[in-house]
């Protein structure tokens, strides 16, 4: 879930508590709102819910459009978690996401940190190439991806699925603009204590960007978790599909086994929401170190 | 502890010249303040000296070393910022601490060292705290102590004081003084504020448009300007200014007019001067009379009232007592000694007496 759908969902629940303990709207425009806010957390919701709800059916049942299943069962839960597959799939996912974070969160800002603190011939140029990369819409991209991973050998390997995503210009670009929120004076001193550029980076400029830092690595955290077409293009062998493509997978030719499928990412829907909570934390925290700073 | 040499200084930012020849010579230990009003280029001054910025031409030393081309880490100095530039993610102590990350002390050495400069800051039972959690002077005080941890030959600081309220500044200008008796390091102190300079300096450089227009102790700044800018700029109020042309020696202010002076060089009668006469130099009253004005402005300052007085079309300050001050359109004579009195060429500016 992202912070919109979080907001969206909390501000629905405030508008039907509202409505339930009879506060009177008003005026017109609040009533608008209302609505709108209402009709946005329904459609947030409704995706979620369902999803869970088809999880807990049978597969006679799927196609009812009961929210409530006739008869619940965890069977689906039970045979997805036993599947050998699953875990292999969820296994893969985890550690693309992972080291894929981990990698933006470094360059990125490694990157961000130059263009923003440094004077060099050729920065402005450097800086508009790499904004430029973020109107090639990725399924341009796929293509030459595909060319380069085979010639590399990088077909059906972890580092195949992973390596167009370790740094994204989005990323570089949220770094550099946060890193002009520490005053030079602060790189300065740093410098005349004695500090390389790498420790002063590291030390001093990385500690007062946290915030952004955790906003990136959700992020980019959600945005490989949940990756689709790429993993399924350079993947080919089960063993390495990652847990999207892993899902789709679920059922036969015939069949589509939605309840399955449906099981799988009610699972994989925990992993984000431990992401998020975690950094979390950091955002609210660097929000009041902010508010702090004299 | 260092000497720093500043030989033919010439710094351009792309096209633009900011600095133009700076020469200065700071002795071992002492204390000297570069003051001169914003954009003159003290900041860049000490930028330069500390390696921040590189020179466009011309030499730094500091002991007998040219440092041009030295690393600010290798320069033995040490810089505190107009912003403190303390790390609000770090603890009093961490930050403290910081400057000697790159030292060869073991560590409980550098903890005895970081206690120690606590125990001259007075602030031993802040150091777990964090800089959000610290008045601005306390902030000031590490970012002092941040400087002072690692023992340097030059302190340089840059307006440090500048973001402090009047009370809080008094009595940090009185410690850095302070701290400057008990560690004898050769300190460089940027501010624009005079009073500062004044206080603190045992010389004071005055700067504006990228030249030095004077360096002096503050006696000699202030009692013997070099030119017009550095009269005018030390002292407040501004020293009166009062235009007319030599002659017979006297200056002539008008028809009926003229004030005699004693001048030990040749001025050429007819020559363009300027009659300066420090606000406390010129008192309400009859004994040197120089000359009457009417009384239209006065500004009670406690201990004295400070008097605008319309002398023959333009406005003079002079000084009376707090008790007895004259009254508003009262027609007042005003005198001063004619040693307390200052001469300039009103072309190029440069003092005659
Ligand atoms: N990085 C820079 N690039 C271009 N010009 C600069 C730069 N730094 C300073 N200058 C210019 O150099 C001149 C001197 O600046 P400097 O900061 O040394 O002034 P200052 O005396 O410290 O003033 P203040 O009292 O306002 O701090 C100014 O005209 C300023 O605009
Ligand atoms: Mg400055």
């Amino acid at each position: 879930m992202t912070t919109v759908d979080n907001l969206t969902v909390k501000a629905s629940s405030k508008t039907l508590m509202a409505i339930k303990t009879g506060k009177r709207p008003k005026n017109m425009g609040q009533i608008i709102r209302w609505l709108l806010l209402f009709m946005g957390g329904i459609a947030m919701v409704t995706p979620i819910a369902y999803m869970i709800s088809t999880s807990l059916k049978f597969p006679h049942e799927v196609y009812n459009l009961n929210f409530i299943p006739d008869e619940p069962t965890i069977e689906n839960y039970t045979y997805v978690l036993e599947d050998g597959r699953f875990f292999g799939w969820f296994k893969n996912s985890l550690v693309i996401a992972t080291l894929t974070t981990i990698s933006n969160v470094l360059f990125d800002s490694l990157v961000g940190y130059t263009l923003c603190k440094f004077r060099f011939p050729g920065r402005t140029i450097i800086f508009v190439a790499i904004l430029s990369t973020l109107m090639i819409p990725t399924e341009m991209l796929v293509i030459p991806w595909y060319l380069m991973s085979q010639s590399f050998g990088w077909l059906d390997t972890q580092w195949g699925i992973m390596f167009p995503g370790l740094m994204t210009a989005f990323g570089t670009f949220l770094m550099k603009q946060f890193f002009e929120t520490v005053p030079d004076d602060f790189i300065e001193a740093a410098r005349i204590d004695g500090l390389n550029e790498l420790q002063i980076w590291w030390t001093v400029a990385m500690p007062l960007v946290k915030p952004a830092l955790a906003a990136l690595a959700i992020f980019v955290f959600l945005g490989n978790w949940t990756a689709f077409i790429w993993p399924l293009i350079v993947t080919n062998s089960m063993e390495m599909y990652t847990l999207p493509v892993g899902l789709s997978t679920f059922g036969d030719e015939a069949d589509v086994a939605w309840e399955l499928i449906m099981t799988g990412a009610a699972i994989s829907t925990l992993p984000t929401l431990v992401v998020f909570l975690v950094f979390q934390r950091y955002i609210i925290r660097g929000v009041v170190m902010a508010g702090l700073k004299g | 502890m260092a000497t720093v040499s500043i030989k033919n200084l010439v710094k351009s930012f792309d096209k633009t010249e900011v600095l133009h020849g700076i020469n200065l010579d700071v002795a071992d230990g002492e204390f000297i303040v570069l003051v001169g009003p914003s954009g003159c280029g003290k900041s860049t001054t000490l930028r330069i000296i500390a390696g921040l910025e590189d020179v466009s031409s011309g030499e730094i030393y500091i002991g007998d070393k040219m440092v041009n081309n030295l690393e600010p880490k290798h320069r033995d100095i040490a810089m505190v910022f107009q912003n403190y530039a303390i790390y609000p993610h770090m603890t009093v102590r961490k930050n403290i601490g910081f400057g000697l990350r790159t030292s060869k002390l073991s560590k409980p050495d550098r903890e005895k060292r970081i206690d120690e400069v606590a125990e001259i800051l007075a602030m031993t039972e802040l150091l777990e705290r964090r800089p959000s959690q610290l008045s601005g002077g306390q902030r000031q005080r590490v970012a002092i102590g941040r400087a002072m941890v690692r023992d340097p030959a030059v302190f340089l600081f840059d307006e440090p004081l500048s973001n402090l309220d009047a009370q809080l500044r008094t009595q940090m200008r009185l410690e850095i003084k302070k701290l400057h008796q008990r560690v004898k390091s050769t300190i460089i102190f940027v501010t624009h504020d005079q009073v500062e300079a004044m206080t603190m300096a045992d010389r004071i450089v005055i700067m504006k448009d990228g030249d030095i227009q004077q360096i002096g102790t503050p006696f000699e700044v202030f009692h013997e300007p070099a030119n017009m800018f550095v009269a005018q700029f030390i002292g407040a109020p501004s020293m009166n200014m009062i235009e007319g042309v030599w002659k017979d020696g006297s200056v002539k202010i008008s028809n009926n007019l003229s004030i005699a002076m004693k001048v030990e060089r040749q001025i050429a009668d007819g020559t363009k001067v300027v009659l300066g006469l420090r606000p406390d130099d010129l008192t309400v009253g009859d004994e040197q009379k120089l000359f009457e004005g009417t009384v239209h402005v006065l500004e009670p300052l406690g201990a004295e009232t400070l008097v605008y007085v319309t002398v023959d079309g333009r406005e003079v300050i002079a000084k009376a007592s707090g008790r007895t001050p004259p009254k508003m359109g009262a027609t007042v004579s005003l005198s001063a000694d004619a040693n307390n009195m200052h001469l300039f060429d009103a072309k190029s500016g440069e003092a005659l007496t």
